[in-house]
């Protein structure tokens, strides 16, 4: 499966495919578990609403990470992400539910750089929110 | 609450490695939903021109938290970690984290300030692996919450 998406082939304006991901309370369990950040507003809805939150939320990095897959996808190659970098400007609510919270993704190529890189421009929104800002990634294509 | 800004520029020691193993990028992997088989099959990351299987591009913060940690939980500085909400983040890969890295952070604190009410820690943690190999940078802005903070 090598990197398939060619500089040459991609514009100013190219959009990425868009992506829907969900999110619930087993989610935010299991990426507790695997990274090891177990801050307690992720899991526990009490202690959420105590510092002020209206309820549970995701782990940034975990929506940070689902929306880089839309770039992952679109390359075919996790090694093409030079940088990623956003800004979390609202929390992404999980309601203590079966379907939990959606964040819904769209890319497009904002620039193209030199040494045959891009960069894309996100867009991540739950709730009808945007959650992030500022959020790009410089990728190596082929 | 304010925090103590004789941290701006704290440069800690590098960490004890931390070895990167293919179960846990496994686990990462499954943990962000991402069947992608080059996180799981070393045949797939050779198809890719990797030694081993390599790690989401946001695996780096399962190291540069750990290194990260000597700040944010240091009782002197005085952040108030349940009422953190993470601000920032941002990674620079020189290329991507593999099974059997053996990875060092150092940690520098690069700005504490307050704003709105709440106090705000930005870090740097540049990961390498022992021999000296840069393989990531990870900038990271964690936010502490303030009684009537509104991040």
């Amino acid at each position: 499966m090598p990197a398939t998406v060619n500089y040459d082939d991609v514009q100013v304006g190219t959009e990425l495919s868009p992506a829907s991901f969900p999110v619930r309370r087993v989610d935010l369990v299991r990426y507790a578990g695997a990274s090891g950040d177990f801050n307690v507003i992720h899991w526990n809805q009490r202690v959420a609403r105590a510092v002020g939150l209206p309820d549970v939320i995701a782990h940034g990095m975990l929506t940070m990470a689902e929306v880089g897959r839309v770039i992952t996808d679109w390359t075919g190659d996790p090694g093409s992400v030079v940088e990623y970098g956003v800004r979390f400007t609202k929390p992404v609510v999980v309601p203590d539910d079966d379907a939990g919270a959606t964040i819904e993704v769209t890319a497009v190529v904002g620039a193209k750089l030199d040494d045959r890189r891009v960069r894309v421009d996100l867009i991540a929104s739950s709730a009808g929110e945007k959650v992030l800002a500022m959020a790009r990634a410089v990728v190596q294509l082929a | 609450m304010a925090l103590d800004q004789s941290y701006i520029g704290r440069t800690y020691p590098p960490s004890e490695p931390y070895e990167v193993g293919r179960e846990k990028i496994r686990e990462f992997a499954a943990a962000i939903g991402d069947d992608h088989p080059v996180y799981r099959d070393p045949q797939a990351a050779a198809a890719l021109g990797y030694d081993d299987v390599i790690a989401p591009p946001t695996f780096a913060i399962v190291v540069s938290a750990r290194v990260g940690a000597q700040v944010v939980f240091d009782e002197e500085l005085g952040l108030d970690y349940g009422r953190v909400v993470h601000g920032e983040q941002r990674f620079v890969h020189n290329r991507p984290i593999r099974a059997g890295d053996r990875l060092v952070g150092v940690l520098t604190v690069d700005n504490i300030r307050s704003a709105a009410g709440n106090d705000i820690l930005s870090t740097r943690v540049e990961i390498g692996t022992e021999a000296g190999e840069p393989v990531a940078t990870a900038y990271s802005t964690l936010v502490a919450r303030g009684p009537d903070g509104e991040s």
